[in-house]
């Protein structure tokens, strides 16, 4: 554990804290992730019908496995908060890595809003079911943002401990309610022989349910922000990252087999918690309560993995100098990035009170898109630049290039696929980027410190 | 119904106590420490990696 150290010049240094372990990571990146299984993901089902919420849910699902894979080795040697920024600055550029700490800040940030919403929604909800009507979601969204922020100003050990409890939770209730529909018996709880009908608006409808696809994974390359506070990052990050990916993909399966086997495609496409419909569907009052706290931990937790994340980048960009340097404190008690947290609380405050659920979280899954985008691209380059005789990786992904070259090409589709039914947010987030990088080089780069920028110790890369 | 009147109430309340003393502790924290210590971090390399090198440096 590092507290502050000295160094040759006798300067003293605070460093954050390495207290992690693998469970950890897995709880962040989970914890990120897993409110998309409580909802959202079904919207990819009002249009591909079942079939095409399948498709999407696995084809998403390789598109994240290469994510998972891809981030693992680099992070495994990039030990570094900021994460895909981080990498950025290492193996593209300035320009990319401004470009990929603003989709990292944005997607985490909007996501910990829309989490907040969704919390707010559902004790407006369990107020009218006791009788009061028109309960205002706002106290108990920005109780969700205060005490998470209060949790993450704190230490990040308590901060994904209880993301780590609460997350294991969620995700046994969707084993419990998978459980609970008798799968040994198939026909007696699930109908799936009646409810799976053909494509209903055909291929192009399965296209268009990718974008919702994305709901089951968002946010699990959220797991290498931790590699400063992780120990032995080398090793823990790929653990805690391909168990995460992994159970991801088992919890997005059973949600998919759970959900349409009771419930027809026309009403499920526009449920708004669909597991809890379920449990209410199986008609177990216990499955319900544990349906509904399981949704509400899931919401806090996502929200609590982001607020973790979101910081982490905007304090390397303030460390670095690609936002005022001030950002780039560290807590002496604490050690934590406390300015970078405190700063983000009024801008997810601002945007979890706009009420508009769907248009944040689209702008949160093209930050994500964009950064998925990147990652493709800066993988090809890392092995080029540094192939794997070069430098040390605590892991090395296995049929390079495949899984970069299929994680573009999926991109592709997904941009796609957004544009037919968000094109005008599409191109007004592009247009959003674009103008943010004039900025970054026309005024701010010239208080970028570029001989402090690359700090691994790594030999000079091939070709340069 | 009373009830969820006085939890909107208490939500407000404890959330505006919890952001008074994340801002205080942060104004008090930012007087007390000299500004060069607080924004003094440095990236680094894994210690796993490094003690890897180290062994088969030995070797």
């Amino acid at each position: 554990m590092t507290a502050t150290s000295t160094t040759a010049e006798n300067t003293q240094r605070i460093s954050m804290l390495k207290v992690l372990n693998p469970f950890h990571v897995w709880a962040l990146g989970v914890g990120i992730v897993l409110v998309g299984e409580f909802m959202g993901w079904n919207f990819s089902v009002a249009k591909g019908g079942a079939y095409g919420a399948l498709i999407a849910c696995w084809v998403i699902g390789l598109l994240y496995s290469c994510v998972a894979m891809i981030d693992s080795e680099v992070t495994s040697t990039v030990a570094a908060a900021g994460g895909q920024y981080t990498q950025a600055k290492h193996i593209i550029g300035p320009l990319m890595a401004f470009n990929v700490g603003l989709y990292l800040v944005m997607a985490y940030t909007m996501l910990e809003a829309a989490d907040a919403l969704i919390v707010g929604d559902l004790m407006s909800a369990v107020a009218a079911a006791t009788g009061y009507e028109g309960l205002s979601p706002q106290p108990f969204v920005v109780l969700t943002i205060a005490f998470l922020a209060w949790l993450n100003y704190r230490g990040v050990f308590m901060t994904l401990t209880l993301n780590f409890v609460i997350t294991l939770f969620a995700f046994m209730a969707i084993i419990a309610l998978f459980v609970g529909t008798d799968p040994l018996n198939p026909g007696s709880v699930l109908k799936h022989s009646d409810l799976l009908t053909e494509l209903p608006y055909g291929w192009i409808g399965v296209v268009a349910a990718l974008q919702f696809g994305m709901w089951y994974y968002l946010g699990i390359e959220g797991t290498c922000q931790a590699a400063e506070e992780v120990r032995s990052a080398g090793r823990a990050i790929p653990l805690g990252t391909i168990g995460g990916i992994l159970t991801l993909l088992v919890a997005a399966t059973l949600t998919w087999y759970i959900s349409t086997g009771l419930m027809p495609w026309q009403y499920l496409g526009q449920a708004t918690t669909p597991l809890y419909d379920a449990a209410s569907i199986i008609g177990n009052p216990s499955l319900q309560v544990v349906l509904f706290i399981g949704t509400m931990f899931a919401a806090i937790a996502s929200a609590n993995g982001c607020i973790n994340d979101a910081a982490r980048a905007w304090f390397s960009m303030g460390r670095d100098r690609y936002m005022p340097t001030w950002f780039g404190a560290i807590h002496p008690h604490y050690r934590t990035p406390f300015r970078s947290i405190i700063f983000l609380i009024p801008i997810a405050v601002s945007f979890a009170f706009t009420g508009l659920l769907d248009q944040v979280i689209t702008f949160s899954i093209l930050s994500g898109l964009l950064g998925y985008t990147f990652m493709s691209i800066n993988m090809i380059k890392f092995r080029k630049m540094w192939p794997l005789d070069v430098i040390k990786r605590g892991y090395i992904h296995p049929f390079h290039p495949i899984p970069a070259l299929v994680l573009l090409g999926l991109c592709s589709v997904v941009y796609f696929a957004t544009f037919l039914g968000y094109g005008a947010s599409l191109l007004s987030i592009m247009a959003f980027y674009i103008v943010a990088s004039v900025w970054f080089v026309m005024r701010r780069y010239q208080f970028v410190k570029r001989g402090d920028q690359f700090t691994m110790p790594w030999p000079r890369p091939k070709g340069y | 119904m009373i009830l969820w009147e006085v939890l909107s109430y208490a939500a407000w309340i404890v959330s505006g106590l919890l952001l008074l003393w994340i801002v205080v502790d942060a104004i008090n924290v930012s007087r007390e420490f000299d500004e060069e210590l607080l924004v003094s971090s440095r990236e680094g390399a894994d210690e796993l990696l490094e003690q890897i090198e180290q062994e088969e440096g030995a070797r």
